[in-house]
């Protein structure tokens, strides 16, 4: 029984009954909250704009995410591949001359090598140290920020003083272009629908989906079937670090213009949200992505209308995540129990 | 103090796991419940302990009626198990793990474990860490903290696997004091010599159903007869299919770790050969099959397939060597879960190229599935099917060459049609070359298919015997144990 749309139905109307109790209680005013927020998310082109630059990383990191949970892997460490594509893109930015139209290629692909390499990294630590790729994934993680900021306030500090703020911005060459005078980047966008239609479509439609969805279900049944489960499972980090790489390419290029330390800022967290409430299914991140992507961007609002704190984004974000999940559970315990009961 | 069971049932989807059992005990008695893997020894244990609530039936301490399916509620009444894997809690001390759960003060508790172990005679020091101790003395503490919650009722279930031979004298004598005391042991097993020197008494179970009951010590063979049933091969006739090469051999290799493993097997297979393994459950079988796949690795002698040697290789060489495996846990080793059939023949090779075009695969699967008749189709999720579509799917997807087929119980929990046509499939292989070897604990299919019978008794092979000059009584009490040097 497909009951995934029940499920989130009913998980965002009790989330929705929960965050306007939550808001009452905090002294915030319920419902013109929740408009400020939406406003802030959708209110004139250019905040239409930001949400959108919100969505593009968080749905190629969602994306990277769907293709490592089809093979049953726990990648906790997409924040730290997000980073680490950041952190290859401005390396290119920093060092490769040329117009734009080498530089941004160029950029986008280091920062698919970077993740993939941090990918690869956790994958390695599965199958040859052993090493849960949960805990793996965190070490390599925190791994990736320390980097980050040794070389924001390192090697590549700013001209006379280091701070902590960032690194020079790039050249202007190495910016995703924007259209008008938002700070809207196409090429983010496109990018972002692009990648999420290429998972959705492999795991479905190829071969390389189904040896990742075979070894997800059972490895050692995979194996008999011919599918190496280790070598499977490397692949995944790598495809999936890949994505978030790219996700950590389009945040320095389209909207840091310059490394800063904590580059991700929680997206690749955010995005396992993301794919949770999805129930791992490619097809239904991308609107996922747009509820949480509008909540981040239409929660800074709040500080600036209401003076309430932006952090109230992110609680109603994990209110979802976890309404959601418990109605899973819950349902899974009634229909056992109502088996065992007929059984 | 007396234990009565009555009519005692549960189903598990197709599977009558237990069927209107009936026991009674009275005090002191030292039990036996045998029976093959599969007969619901377990299954009745679980319920009894209230791990499982049963369909129907009814179980009674001193006449006074349990609450059955809550662990609690026997635990209360007085019906207490010993688990294979003893339940304690790593990290903490002797002393510690004997408290968890009771209200004992520090130094009660510490008084009524010397106490209890000085009844037992079990020598168990109380600040030594439960990590650092066996499994035989983990089982000790079980036993000691069981009887301090009171227990009048101990279940045991296969207690004597992985615990050194010192350890399962002084569990022996311990629990023919527990006996004298006034307690009910049941004792679960499959090793025959064992409950024929520990128990009084026995029932036998065998697919859901007692049997048999008896005093001990009994015959084996007769104990063996009661378990496996009326062995009435009949010998169909053969034609000489067997070739001279050998598609598979093993010298003196040992592979396994703990129970079920095999030691200095010597092991032939020659082409178009049929080649069955009998053995109780645990004897080293698992791990002979194993290591003539390569997921289980030969730690000693060498492994030759097709005359090369593929000691060291892993299950991919051994696979494009020509050999497959099909186990005995079809969807915890073989099948995949939430993928359909047509997922797993594409899988399987029915489709090639990288973008697989799901209508061609869909109807590929379509015709295999008529082929070899499996009720299913082809969007059908593999765990849907019965266990006889299920081990039709599989063969469904061996390669179409093999050098050597491996097989565990391949008609386990089949109806009789199913049985026959996976017989009809695989004797279709062996006119190809293909030579099969295949684990199973049914003499009569053993019997009726095999050209060589190959016993494992406790770890080694004991007899590799011609089927025209064996019968069901001689590979009864070899699987036993009579005969073993």
């Amino acid at each position: 029984m497909n009951r995934g749309p029940v499920r989130a139905l009913i998980a965002v109307l009790v989330s929705l009954f929960l965050t306007l109790i939550l808001l009452r209680a905090t002294g915030a005013p319920p419902y013109e909250s929740l408009a400020v927020i939406f406003d802030g998310a959708f209110g004139n082109p250019g905040r239409i704009a930001d949400t959108l630059m919100a969505w593009a990383p968080l749905v190629l990191a969602a994306a990277g995410l769907v293709v490592t949970f089809a093979a049953g892997l726990w990648n906790i460490g997409v924040e730290g591949q997000v980073t680490a594509g950041a952190i290859a893109a401005s390396w290119v930015a920093r060092e490769l001359p040329g117009p734009a139209y080498v530089l941004i290629p160029a950029m986008l692909l280091a920062g698919i090598a970077g993740g993939a390499l941090w990918g690869l990294l956790a994958g390695w630590l599965k199958v040859k140290g052993n090493v849960n790729e949960i805990f793996g994934g965190l070490g390599l993680g925190f791994v990736a920020l320390s980097f980050a900021t040794f070389l924001v306030i390192g090697p590549w500090k700013r001209e006379g003083v280091a701070s902590t703020s960032g690194t020079d911005p790039f050249r202007p060459e190495a910016w995703l272009p924007t259209v008008g005078d938002t700070r809207l980047a196409p090429v983010a966008v496109l990018l972002a629908i692009a990648g999420i239609a290429a998972v959705a479509y492999s795991i479905r439609g190829t071969r390389f989906g189904l040896r990742l969805r075979a070894v997800g279900s059972n490895p050692a049944s995979a194996r008999l079937l011919g599918v190496p489960p280790q070598a499977t499972l490397v692949r995944a980090f790598m495809v999936g670090g890949g994505m978030a790489g790219l996700a950590g390419a389009v945040i320095a290029s389209g909207i840091q213009h310059k490394l800063v330390p904590a580059i991700a800022g929680g997206r690749g967290y955010l995005a396992i949200l993301v794919v949770l409430l999805a129930s791992f299914r490619a097809a239904w991140v991308a609107p996922v992505a747009v509820f949480f992507a509008a909540i981040s961007t239409g929660a800074a609002q709040l500080q600036l209308q209401l003076d309430l704190d932006s952090s109230l984004g992110g609680v109603i974000q994990g209110i979802l995540v976890l309404v959601f999940l418990l109605t899973g559970g819950l349902l899974t315990r009634w229909q056992s129990r109502k088996a065992a009961a007929s059984g | 103090m007396s234990l009565l069971l009555q009519e005692i049932s549960k189903r598990f989807g197709a599977l009558q796991a237990n069927d209107r059992i009936d026991l009674e005990l009275k005090p002191g008695s030292l039990h036996a419940v045998l029976g093959e893997n599969g007969a619901g020894k377990s299954t009745l244990m679980k319920i009894l302990s209230g791990f499982i609530a049963p369909d129907s039936g009814t179980i009674s301490v001193d006449g006074v009626g349990v609450r059955t399916g809550s662990p609690s509620a026997s635990l209360q009444a007085g019906i207490g198990m010993l688990h294979q894997e003893p339940l304690v809690c790593l990290p903490f001390t002797v002393a510690e793990n004997f408290r968890l759960g009771s209200d004992l003060g520090r130094t009660e508790a510490r008084a009524r474990l010397g106490e209890l172990c000085e009844r037992t005679g079990f020598d168990l020091d109380p600040d030594e860490v439960t990590r650092t101790l066996s499994i035989g003395r983990r089982q000790q503490l079980e036993i000691l903290r069981l009887l301090d919650r009171g227990v009048k009722v101990l279940i045991l279930d296969e207690p004597t696997s992985g615990i050194s031979a010192a350890q399962r004298d002084a569990l022996f004598s311990a629990l023919r004091g527990l006996a004298a005391d006034g307690l009910i042991m049941l004792f679960v097993s499959h090793k025959l010599e064992e409950i024929n020197s520990l128990c009084t008494s026995v029932t036998v179970m065998r697919r859901g159903q007692v049997v048999g009951r008896g005093g001990l010590p009994a015959p084996e063979d007769e104990l063996v007869r009661m378990m496996f049933g009326e062995m009435t091969a009949t010998l169909p006739q053969r034609s000489g299919m067997v070739g001279k090469a050998n598609v598979a051999s093993l010298r003196g290799v040992d592979a396994g770790v703990g129970r079920g493993s095999i030691t200095g097997a010597d092991m032939d297979v020659r082409e178009g050969e049929v080649v069955g393994i009998a053995g109780l459950e645990g004897s080293g079988q698992d791990s002979l099959l194993r290591v003539l796949t390569g997921l289980v690795p030969a730690r000693h002698g060498r492994v030759e397939i097709g005359g090369a040697d593929l000691t060291r290789s892993s299950n991919r060489r051994f696979s494009e060597a020509g050999v497959s495996f099909l186990p005995a846990g079809r969807l915890e080793e073989g099948l995949l879960p939430g993928l359909d059939l047509t997922e797993h023949m594409v899988l399987a090779g029915s489709v090639k190229g990288q973008i697989i075009d799901w209508h061609k695969a869909s109807e590929h699967a379509g015709a295999v599935i008529r082929h070899f008749r499996i009720k299913g189709r082809p969007e059908s999720p593999v765990e849907s099917l019965s266990g006889g579509n299920q081990q039709r799917v599989l063969l469904s997807m061996l390669p179409d060459r093999l050098r050597l087929l491996l097989m565990e119980h391949p008609t386990r929990g089949l109806d009789l049609e199913s049985a026959a046509y996976v017989w009809e499939l695989l004797l279709a292989r062996r006119k190809e070359g293909t030579g099969i070897v295949f684990a199973s604990s049914d003499f009569d299919e053993l019997l009726a298919y095999a050209d060589r019978i190959i016993v494992c008794y406790d770890g080694r092979i004991v007899a590799d015997l011609d089927r025209e000059d064996t019968d069901a009584e001689q590979i009864g009490g070899l699987i036993g144990g009579r005969g073993a040097a």
